[in-house]
């Protein structure tokens, strides 16, 4: 920790500071943070972080100390961008943003289904509450139920095993082959590519639901063994 | 001796949260359990109100934070139970004069003296929550049986997890059972399919608690109160005693008891 300025990078953005650190192991990353915070503390006070840690790892309880370090510092931590999707969904069940800007909406039409290959779904084995939000790349298959309040966009399928009864939006970069399955539909709001499912306040039924796009509309059927 | 930390929260406001802490913490003491209040909403403080100590705040929780006295200093012990006591809240600062560092800290060093250290968290999910949670060893989220509340309730609860604190236990206060029944109120039931965590209490809508919280007297204290008894069941769980629920239909008062008698309902 010879040359702290080597070791970490900041940058001005339009909703606060990116920080960038250099590969490490965590302890030397958080040290060289808060020294650099400690450090400059006229130009930290009352700032929002962005964390790009890179391929690091970060467990929930680090993340959670992280926060809260830089709370005491008067330093609020808003987004924690990542190359793993591991430590992505962490920050995201926290409440971080994981992406700083949104892509455009002219680039959400340009969309490749060959990019979706079965690899590509992530695996929440959780319910979701009330102001979780998952974004992902991929498909995203949950086990547990939807609560109203929580929001999934995936730029593939949504697969719940359990009550969907929060916000969903499939195929949100414009794959109109996507689909949402529950156990049991009654969304706040349901979205497949760009269109808005109009009968969301309908009874629903207990029994396992498929929506999917069919001319423009968004179709909810019983999804039926064997088809 | 080492202290359960307890934090009493629910994300929504007004939904009985430092009603719950009074009367769970006279309960406990009233049985000669050592307990430490200590209210968590600086800036807001109500506690002392609740518990009738107001009149003998000295000084309080950001004093001790600041090393402006000692601990010890700032226990108010309660008027009737002398193993209940106080920290209360400042009321000229606000949440961040609290780090949550300051709350483990203090925890850490009521810890070997009592039985139970019992925190009011305030509203909202912010700093002051943080705090509220930070020493916490176990979490009751307290709801009401409203959309609103319930929706909150799950905020909190999604928080908690996601920061891998122990699952925490839900306390359903204020649940009319007329209203139930007649589809006016969620029942216990809708809100647990929600929320998906265990019961620890269903307390019943009263007025002796509307009066006890302006007097300075938790209605744990009153024998014939119904939600005293609904709280003090919650105060035998937390020690890990095995109570029934009370049954909703015996708790529908007399009124309704009587309607049955003569048949008219």
């Amino acid at each position: 920790m010879n040359d702290l300025a080597s070791l970490i990078h900041i940058k001005g953005l339009r909703d606060g500071l990116l920080v960038s650190l250099v590969e490490g192991p965590w302890e030397e990353q958080r040290a060289v943070l808060l020294a650099q915070i400690d450090g400059q503390q006229t130009f930290f006070q009352g700032a929002r972080l962005a964390l790009d840690i890179g391929p690091q790892v970060l467990k929930v309880n680090e993340m959670v100390d992280l926060r809260d370090v830089l709370s005491e510092r008067n330093v609020s931590l808003w987004a924690v961008i990542s190359e793993s999707p591991i430590t992505e969904k962490t920050a995201q069940l926290l409440g971080l943003a994981t992406r700083i800007s949104k892509p455009r909406p002219e680039e959400t039409h340009n969309f490749d289904t060959r990019n979706l290959n079965e690899e590509t779904a992530l695996f929440v084995n959780k319910t979701l509450r009330s102001g979780a939000r998952i974004e992902y790349s991929g498909h995203v298959v949950v086990l547990g139920d939807i609560n109203p309040g929580a929001e999934i966009i995936a730029d593939g399928s949504v697969i719940v095993w359990g009550r969907l009864r929060g916000v969903v939006h499939a195929g949100a970069k414009g794959d109109f082959s996507a689909v949402v399955c529950a156990l049991e539909l009654l969304p706040i709001r349901l979205e497949v590519a760009n269109v808005v499912m109009n009968d969301v306040s309908r009874d629903g039924s207990s029994k396992p639901e498929m929506a999917f796009l069919n001319n423009q509309k968004v179709i909810v059927e019983t999804w039926q063994p064997g088809t | 001796m080492t202290a359960q930390v307890i934090t009493v929260s629910s994300g929504k406001g007004g939904v009985g949260k430092t009603t719950t802490v009074a009367n769970i913490a006279v309960a406990l003491a009233a049985n000669g359990v050592k307990v430490v209040c200590l209210d968590g909403d600086i800036g807001l403080r109500n506690l002392d109100v609740v518990m009738g100590l107001e009149n003998r705040i000295v000084y309080d929780i950001v004093d001790v934070i600041e090393g402006r006295c000692k601990l010890r200093q700032a226990m108010i012990r309660d008027k009737h139970l002398p193993d209940l006591y106080l920290i209360p809240a400042a009321q000229t600062r606000d949440k961040n004069a609290v780090s949550p560092s300051d709350m483990v800290r203090i925890c850490n060093d009521l810890r070997p003296d009592v039985d139970f250290v019992i925190i009011d968290s305030p509203a909202g999910i912010e700093r002051g929550f943080r705090n509220a949670i930070a020493p916490a060893d176990r979490v009751l989220v307290v709801t009401n049986p409203e959309v609103s509340a319930v929706r909150d309730a799950d905020r909190v609860i999604g928080i908690l997890e996601a920061e891998e604190k122990r699952s925490p236990a839900l306390i359903i206060n204020r649940l009319n059972h007329a209203l139930v029944k007649q589809h006016d109120m969620l029942s216990p039931e809708d809100v647990l399919d929600l929320l998906g965590i265990p019961l620890i209490g269903i307390v019943p809508e009263d007025e002796s608690v509307i009066v006890g919280s302006n007097r300075g007297t938790p209605v744990a204290q009153d024998p014939k109160s119904r939600a005293g008894q609904a709280f003090r069941n919650i105060a035998k769980r937390i020690k890990g005693e095995e109570v029934p629920f009370l049954d909703t239909e015996k708790q529908a008062g007399l009124w309704n008891r009587l309607q049955k008698m003569t048949g008219r309902k």
